[in-house]
């Protein structure tokens, strides 16, 4: 049998550091011994599966979900995802969640005094088309504030989660909006201290992708990790 | 090893890495993510659990435990996987569960066979676990391997790469005759779980 076609190691340099101090919850969370490098076998370049008959027509709409229309600025977020070489990502499943336009998660252990939406759960699913590209039709997040120091804020962020193809794909991440004036306070943000990694993040405008009277587009692309170039197939 | 380097000759660097936060749970978990086995499925039914702790002792409980196993034939439902070995259409190998409030994950599944690892060398039967949670940045990778195959996980080649006195961070121990197989992660410390760069 062929061996297992190798992913490129991590790129340290764009990534956050597992220990980033100034989030404070890193501070006991995060491993002090070294990572253990393993090679990729078939257990590292496999991963989970899914298909199109586990998602519902309403998943990637978010402002379809309930009675009514949720109450915000209605957004549409579209975008590819990519691997390291530049190679589309397709049907592959993207996880979001947010809070609402007040700030506001649905989750019961969120205690900001902001108001809940009934209108609004905040949680949708899709998967990538045959070119890996996805789209959401959701409202902008509110900014909130969180406990980790004195008046500190979240900038307004959706939460990403993707699998990619293999178990070495997997990635959680958050999207933010362009010119967020709360990006030099927020430490999650900052752990990632390469700012040109930082500004891979952000989510563009995009006036292609903006309805007319109806909602504003956003970009956001999104990169996994790729095969190592230099490693042939035998 | 690592690269420390950005990639010269490509713009596409992945994206980085942030905590999944501590409201994912009205987002990821699922009904069926605990439990990855039907009644067809073949097999020897096993449970594994564990608690997650942080550096201090305390338990983690807004984690996020996902799994990726091997059916019992020691074959991943996935594309790439092509072993002469039978697919079991009712096993597709992953699962997902959230730590309750003691800081507990519990899934219901079944025990892998053994798959290769490279150049035909075997690796002992295992189970590979992804850690997601708040104040933790980036996913973090580890596995559990099964205490009565200490044959085989003598000379699994990743047990191997990692020191002798760490190994028991990986290996759970079989608790009575429904099997359940304990594995504790500790995030931390002293007993610090081994976590892998993948």
């Amino acid at each position: 049998m062929s061996q297992p076609r190798p992913y490129r190691r991590e790129q340290v340099v764009g990534q956050p550091a597992y220990l980033h101090p100034d989030y404070k919850s890193t501070v006991k969370r995060s491993p002090s011994q070294p990572l253990v490098i393993i090679p990729h076998s078939l257990s590292e370049v496999t991963g989970p599966v899914y298909g199109h008959s586990r998602l519902g027509p309403l998943d990637a709409d978010l402002t379809r979900q309930h009675a009514g229309e949720p109450l915000g600025e209605r957004i549409i977020v579209s975008g590819r995802v990519l691997d390291e070489n530049g190679r589309p990502v397709p049907h592959t499943l993207l996880e979001i969640w947010q809070c609402n336009a007040a700030g506001r998660y649905i989750h019961v252990k969120d205690q900001h005094p902001a108001p809940l939406d009934p209108n609004f759960t905040g949680a949708g699913r899709v998967l990538t088309d045959e070119n890996g590209e996805y789209k959401f039709i959701t409202i902008k997040p509110g900014a909130y504030p969180w406990k980790n120091h004195h008046n500190a804020w979240r900038p307004a962020h959706i939460h990403f989660s993707l699998f990619g193809p293999s178990f070495i794909t997997r990635l959680v991440t958050q999207m933010y909006f362009p010119g967020d004036p709360l990006f030099p306070f927020d430490p999650i943000f900052n752990s990632v201290t390469d700012p040109r990694a930082a500004a891979r993040m952000i989510s563009r405008f995009d006036m292609e992708t903006t309805v007319p009277e109806w909602a504003l587009g956003y970009k956001f692309d999104i990169v996994l990790r790729g095969r190592d170039a230099s490693v042939f197939e035998d | 090893m690592s690269d420390t380097t950005p990639p010269q000759d490509t713009p596409y660097v992945q994206t980085p890495s942030q905590t999944v936060g501590p409201f994912f749970h009205y987002a990821l978990p699922y009904e069926a993510g605990p439990c990855l086995v039907g009644e067809a499925t073949q097999g020897e039914r096993i449970t594994i659990e564990g608690r997650v702790t942080d550096g201090d002792g305390l338990p983690v409980t807004d984690a996020l435990i996902e799994i990726w196993q091997a059916n019992s034939a020691g074959r991943y439902h996935h594309p790439e996987d092509g072993q002469d070995k039978p697919l079991d259409e009712t096993f597709g190998g992953f699962g997902r569960a959230p730590t309750d409030e003691q800081g507990v994950f519990r899934f219901h599944t079944i025990k892998p066979g053994a798959v290769p690892g490279l150049h035909n060398e075997m690796q002992a039967p295992h189970i590979n676990i992804c850690i997601l949670a708040r104040g933790v940045l980036k996913r973090m990778a580890t596995r559990l391997y099964f205490a009565e195959e200490a044959e085989a996980n003598r000379v699994d080649p990743v047990l191997n790469l990692v020191p002798e006195e760490r190994r028991k961070t990986l290996i759970a121990e079989r608790i009575g005759d429904t099997p359940v197989y304990r594995l504790d992660i500790c995030l931390q410390g002293e007993n610090e779980t081994v976590f892998f760069d993948i």
